[in-house]
């Protein structure tokens, strides 16, 4: 009774610290006391948390490691940005065409999870990671061959698969817009994304997910990553809750993305490549696998360090591949492990055992 | 007139095979390199696509730098990744023998992202211009249809490498002992079989290996830069799963075919979906027949 108490209170330990941080960030804002470049990049943060913590519940809670994350990143932020600038002239009101879009960018995401997670969460362990990752190189490529416009009579959308089509072919009426053109990406979007929106997003997206992990089907699923020949014979559903966390993972990654999409007036696919899935994957290693203030802070502190140190941008993926490698050597060596649970008699295992 | 008309069609087919041969026998070569550490380690080494960078890398500097002649820039490549490819075994991968999957593979991740990165700071971001090791062409047919001589090299190689790797897993004591490892390191141990050095030295096959695809690669596209290896050790991987995992002749097959699959695609589908096309290939295989098309099914015992 006491230890379900004590994540109970880890759980709003991260909630107030959260909001904590959010008002403390806001009225430095009001008072003109963050940097310019430190202002820009309130939102990408927000954004990344979201994809950490996202993350975070496909490799830590259910131990499946995919390598396509910033894919379902990719699907939500040019779904969301087609909604935001399609619905430009139906809602005038920005924050609901920007929740309209986050909604969505997840649900597309959500999608495209359920179709990768269908049939390939039955294959196991390194298959998974390099089936996401193949998943995340054919949406970027995918969405380069895509040109899509709007006009009075509703959007129009072409597949440009040969490379000959063009933006004329859309066959737009006067006063239509083109939104995506294919390997330009997204151009001239209304960055209507807010850091007040940021905050909304992680604020929802931690209920989602810390209320997931620690329900019933919470525990089915952190038995699965334990043992999943146990699970599985104790009746747990294993492609029910594998899908779960999957679904949910894109979903809440598919939001990132759109609010990630609506930040910048310019955004092109290839930003969403393999580097940034890593990026998210350092963040969740480093901030801890399963625990998922970690992935927040972690998420924020390494965004905000190169921005910090200048110059030290060269080095900075040459040391998160260190850190990447050393960060594992530690956590798997015996000796360490013994020294630690001497040291800390409750450790994260305990708790999670207990959970 | 329409046969003229067909027989240029055919001889662009004819040519577009030859280059999937080409590329397929290329990937097969780095498919090898995979194939075998999975079988022996279980594990998915993803810095291999970055020891081929690495090879081709040396190589290059070799022979502008040093130059060398084009077989001992080739002999130092192999040298270099082979103790690569050591060094990074014993340093990452033994620690975590007994570590969940995993952790193996974020530390692999990690790895391969060390290799780009220390590229890129040692050569720079710029595509390098990469001289082939041979120049020149076959002509056949009135020269309807040129085969560079690169492209015979690199076909010759991939079937020396297997016909060689054949006979040294089916015929040497090593080679015994790794098909031993690879059925079960327990009782190879028990048999007095050095699971350690076995294992270190797959990798340094594996290495050795990745450095002449590198040469092999590069002297077929001339271009070489930092993430040279990542998409073709992404897609040999794919080649191995394709044609079965822990495979000789798996490797080569799955190689082969994959290398015509993505030359076809490129010349009669669309360039830009080339690789989406190689992936869902793959995605649908591992559907189909999740053990490859030689590969043998294993249950899992409990």
């Amino acid at each position: 009774m006491k230890k379900l108490k004590k994540t109970t209170a880890i759980d709003f330990a991260t909630y107030a610290g959260v909001i904590l941080a959010f008002v403390v960030i806001t009225v430095m804002k009001d008072q003109g006391m963050l940097t310019r470049s430190l202002k820009g990049q309130l939102v990408p943060i927000c954004c990344y948390i979201v994809m950490a913590v996202s993350l975070n519940l496909t490799v830590g809670v259910l131990g499946e490691l995919s390598l396509g994350h910033a894919g379902f990143m990719s699907v939500g932020a040019f779904s969301g940005v087609v909604a935001a600038m399609g619905l430009q002239s139906a809602i005038p009101s920005e924050p609901l065409r920007l929740a309209i879009a986050l909604v969505v960018g997840a649900a597309f995401a959500a999608m495209a999870g359920a179709i990768v997670g269908v049939p390939v969460l039955r294959l196991r362990g390194d298959y998974l990671a390099i089936v996401t990752l193949a998943f995340g190189e054919i949406i970027k490529e995918l969405i380069n061959c895509l040109i899509v416009g709007v006009d009075s009579q509703g959007l129009h959308l072409i597949f440009n698969a040969t490379g000959t089509k063009g933006v004329s072919d859309l066959g737009l009426l006067e006063g239509g817009k083109v939104l995506i053109k294919g390997a330009q990406g997204a151009t001239g979007t209304q960055t209507i994304a807010s850091f007040t929106a940021g905050f909304i997003l992680i604020m929802v997206s931690l209920v989602v997910v810390l209320n997931l992990v620690r329900s019933r089907s919470g525990r089915a699923i952190m038995a699965l990553r334990d043992n999943r020949i146990a699970a599985e014979s104790v009746g747990i559903n294993v492609t029910k809750y594998k899908l779960m966390a999957f679904v949910t993972s894109a979903a809440l990654a598919g939001a990132a993305g759109a609010l990630y999409g609506l930040n910048f007036s310019n955004l092109v696919a290839t930003k969403f490549d393999f580097n940034t899935s890593i990026l998210v994957l350092v963040f969740v290693v480093l901030g801890g696998l399963g625990n998922i203030w970690g992935s927040i802070l972690a998420a924020t502190v390494l965004t905000i360090l190169p921005e910090a140190l200048r110059g030290f941008d060269d080095y900075r993926m040459l040391i998160y591949a260190v850190v990447l490698i050393l960060v594992m050597l530690a956590t798997n060596n015996p000796q360490l492990k013994a020294l630690l649970a001497k040291l800390i008699p409750h450790s994260r295992k305990g708790e999670e055992a207990n959970a | 007139m329409n046969d003229e008309k067909d027989e240029v069609i055919s001889m662009e087919f004819l040519s577009y095979l030859i280059s999937g041969v080409s590329l397929g026998s290329v990937y097969a070569i780095i498919a090898l390199g995979y194939t075998m550490v999975y079988g022996i380690a279980k594990m998915l080494n993803f810095a291999h696509g970055d020891v081929i960078m690495v090879g081709g890398y040396i190589s290059l500097m070799a022979m502008s730098s040093l130059g060398l002649p084009w077989w001992l820039a080739v002999i130092l490549a192999m040298l270099v990744c082979t103790v690569l490819g050591v060094v990074i075994e014993g340093l990452a991968y033994k620690p975590l023998r007994a570590a969940p999957s995993l952790a193996v593979l974020i530390t692999a991740i990690g790895v391969s992202y060390f290799l780009q990165n220390s590229a890129l700071l040692i050569w720079g971001a710029n595509p390098k211009a990469y001289t082939p090791i041979i120049s020149g062409a076959v002509k056949l047919f009135d020269g309807q249809l040129s085969i560079s001589y690169v492209s015979i090299l690199t076909v010759f190689m991939c079937l020396v490498i297997m016909v060689a790797l054949t006979m040294f897993t089916g015929k040497t004591r090593m080679g015994k002992a790794m098909r031993a490892c690879s059925e079960d390191k327990a009782a190879a141990q028990l048999m007095g079989i050095n699971v350690n050095r076995t294992i270190s030295m797959t990798f340094a096959i594996g290495s050795a290996l990745a450095a002449i695809a590198g040469v092999l690669l590069c002297s077929s596209y001339t271009s070489l830069m930092p993430t040279t290896g990542s998409m073709p050790g992404i897609k040999a991987f794919t080649a191995a799963v394709f044609g079965g995992i822990g495979s000789i002749p798996g490797a080569l097959l799955g190689g082969i075919l994959l290398g015509i699959i993505e030359s076809m695609a490129k010349a009669y589908i669309s360039t830009q979906l080339a690789n989406s096309i190689v992936f869902a290939v793959l995605i649908i295989m591992l559907l189909v027949r999740p053990a490859g098309l030689l590969g043998k099914y294993v249950p899992e015992k409990v």
